[in-house]
């Protein structure tokens, strides 16, 4: 029992990082604009945020620096998808070598510095004393988590319950009917896009300042990016479900290593155990995961025919023939 | 406000103030057949001041370390050799991806069938032939396991792409990193030679030659590196540049390209033809894995790549997807490996690539758009 409320519990620290990173892309994806740069924006973020909070001992400021960090590289995604209409594929892969060649110049002999503030944890009072749930939710928490706890309702009603979130529907599904409603498509898809960029910075410097505080150059991310981004296709661009699935893959992550250590799992001897080589398997086990799951995800949207948002990756040009 | 594109609808205009300028693309009927090489040019020209400017805001010296790299890669015909042997795997790699690309598959995944073909050929001296094969029957068979072990690495996302539409960006990449651990598991454990993580040197006969084997015959050639696996790299340009201009299988791989509705229409099978395109795309990523492993390190070990397969997506993009143009820009992306392990910070060849590919796809746009700045009247 204690393992498991051991690995659900890091899980949900771990899944702040992917939740965050998942609900920004979930929205530009939503308004129509792929951008495949998460795991670039990330790492920027991630590495502005530690240094920042480094120098100014305070890491608030980090993360608020780690934030515009990934604002300001997805404002160049946007800028080159949107106004100049370049193929948002192409673009999203650039911006992600560009991040990680970005944090990797920045982030040079960082990964030396010491005593650098993390963000504050937390305990709440009663809902701590839950048992099995209070352990995993509520005690001993990095103060993200909680944001991470709040985010996941203001986006399901954002998306679902308000004015702006049915036109941020309409933009992604039908721009040229949002176009002729007065909505201003380009605007609000930069708008968009810039705040998955926001997120995506959050993202990286919660994961330097707060669930593994540190800079391991290019592993510091080790592919939360790339799992984002299946995780939103696995979500079918639901908040909830993207929720479900960032706490569960953060949960892997420590299920991974904690494995290792227990003799035997349900009076089976456990392999993982006595063959230190096995491990090597274990740490597949997340990119496989998002293989299956994207493999699911894509056989329920073809059942359900609820796939991704209609102009997901159109350009939209204003009076030109419309693509849909 | 016509069809004109504001240039920064970033923040929300205050009331009563236009931006003065107003942007407008306007498509061309044709591009002049210098514009994308001179787009191309001046990407580069770009990504060099930027990288200058950043190098200079963390305290480097850009002339300097440009002059570094250069004479570090082309100074001399024996760097020129090394460069040349960087060249290899890239050439091999940037083929894959152009091949793949030029169907509009994003095939990301080089890197990992790029170890998968190295294991393969590894595969063929730890378990199938032994220490004492003769040569040619090694290299053939080194070749093919290396192939067939970077096909069946791509044939996984192609078949997930073609049966379940799977995204197959997500997949290759996903891949690539189940690959390293691969590799890993057999480095670190039962191919291990003494609990290091890389397996015992590959018996000679398992070499790929090198120029320097034949300095008794030819005497410059004393200290060249370059192996036979340049060879096999510029006959794979040779094939991919046949078969994507000279037969109905190429005609095909640009036509779904180009347009996979009018594939479709003419009856182009196009789910076959995602897997087999993915199973040569991964399979020549493979014989770069071979090459390097038997023509370089002559051995298998954790992390033989410096990310040729991700540095392959930017040459395949460089070179205009023309198969040609892979083999100078290999060369110079060569180059750049060779002459940035000189200079600090180490990942300023990354971030330089990262900053051409953004410049490339910017100015793309002037190739298919006729840009205009208009003053907006008040």
């Amino acid at each position: 029992m204690n393992f498991w409320i051991n690995v659900l519990s890091a899980g949900v620290g771990n899944g702040t990082a992917l939740l965050f990173a998942t609900m920004g892309e979930l929205l530009a994806e939503r308004a129509g604009v792929l951008n495949l740069g998460v795991e670039g924006m990330m790492l920027v973020g991630a590495v502005t945020a530690y240094s920042t909070a480094f120098a100014t001992g305070d890491p608030w400021i980090g993360l608020l620096a780690g934030m515009l960090a990934g604002a300001l590289l997805s404002l160049l995604h946007a800028f080159v998808v949107i106004t100049l209409r370049a193929d948002q594929v192409v673009s999203g892969l650039s911006l992600t070598f560009l991040g990680i060649g970005l944090a990797l110049v920045f982030g040079e002999g960082l990964a030396s510095a010491r005593g650098v503030p993390t963000i504050p944890t937390l305990s709440i009072p009663l809902l701590a004393q839950i048992p099995f749930l209070g352990p995993i939710f509520f005690d001993n928490k990095s103060v993200l988590v909680y944001f991470g706890y709040l985010l996941i309702p203001a986006v399901w009603f954002y998306v679902y319950r308000t004015r702006a979130g049915l036109h941020l529907r309409a933009i992604g599904e039908y721009p040229a009917a949002a176009d002729s409603l007065g909505i201003d498509v380009y605007l609000w898809r930069y708008f968009y896009v810039l705040v998955g960029g926001l997120m995506a910075g959050f993202a990286g410097g919660a994961i330097t300042l707060s669930i593994t505080p540190g800079w391991f150059s290019e592993f510091t991310t080790s592919g939360f990016g790339w799992i984002a981004i299946a995780l939103v296709i696995f979500a079918q661009w639901d908040p909830v479900r993207a929720a479900f699935g960032s706490y569960l893959f953060g949960s892997l992550r420590r299920f991974t290593l904690d494995v290792q250590g227990v003799q035997d799992v349900f009076g089976i001897a456990n392999p993982f155990f006595f063959d230190r080589n096995l491990q090597f398997f274990l740490e597949m086990l997340p990119y496989a995961l998002t293989v299956i799951v994207l493999i699911l995800g894509s056989r329920a949207a073809i059942r359900k025919r609820l796939g991704a948002p209609a102009a997901l990756g159109i350009p939209y040009v204003r009076g030109e023939r419309g693509l849909l | 406000m016509t069809e004109a594109i504001r240039p920064s609808p970033t923040t929300p205009k205050p009331r009563g103030f236009r931006f003065p300028f107003s942007m407008k693309l306007e498509s061309r009927l044709e591009t002049p057949r210098w514009l994308p090489w001179a787009t191309t040019l001046g990407s580069v020209i770009f990504a060099l001041l930027v990288t200058a400017v950043i190098l200079l805001a963390v305290g480097a010296d850009p002339v300097r370390s440009f002059r570094a790299i250069y004479l570090a890669a082309f100074g001399d015909s024996y760097v020129f050799s090394d460069t040349l042997v960087k060249a290899t795997p890239l050439i091999l790699t940037g083929l894959a991806c152009l091949l793949a690309f030029r169907m509009r598959l994003w095939n990301i995944g080089a890197e990992g069938q790029f170890y998968l073909g190295a294991w393969g050929a590894t595969l063929i001296v730890e378990a199938v032939l032994g220490q004492d094969a003769p040569g040619w029957v090694f290299i053939p068979l080194m070749l093919v396991s290396g192939f067939v072990f970077g096909a069946v690495w791509g044939f996984v996302p192609g078949i997930l792409k073609a049966r379940f539409g799977v995204n197959e960006i997500i997949t290759t990449l996903m891949l690539n990193y189940i690959s390293l651990y691969w590799v890993a598991y057999w480095v670190f454990g039962s191919w291990s030679e003494r609990g290091f993580q890389m397996t015992p040197m590959f018996p000679r006969q398992a070499w790929l030659p090198r120029l320097m084997d034949y300095s008794a015959i030819l005497k410059p050639f004393a200290g060249m590196t370059v192996h036979l696996g340049f060879l096999f790299a510029l006959l794979a340009v040779v094939g991919v540049w046949y078969l994507l201009t000279r037969t109905r299988f190429g005609y095909e791989i640009r036509l779904i390209g180009d347009n996979p509705n009018a594939a479709k229409y003419a009856g182009v099978n196009i789910a076959a033809m995602t897997i087999f395109v993915f199973m040569l795309s991964g399979g020549l990523a493979g014989i770069a894995g071979m090459s390097e492993v038997t023509g370089v390190v002559h051995r298998l070990q954790d992390r033989i790549s410096p990310g040729y397969g991700f540095t392959a997506i930017i040459i395949a993009w460089l070179a205009k997807l023309n198969p040609w143009a892979v083999i100078p820009v290999a060369i110079i992306f060569g180059g750049l490996l060779i002459g940035s392990r000189e200079i600090q910070p180490s990942g300023l060849a990354r971030m330089l690539q990262g900053i051409l590919l953004f410049a490339l796809i910017s100015t793309e746009v002037l190739n298919r758009y006729r840009v205009r700045v208009e003053r907006v009247k008040m």
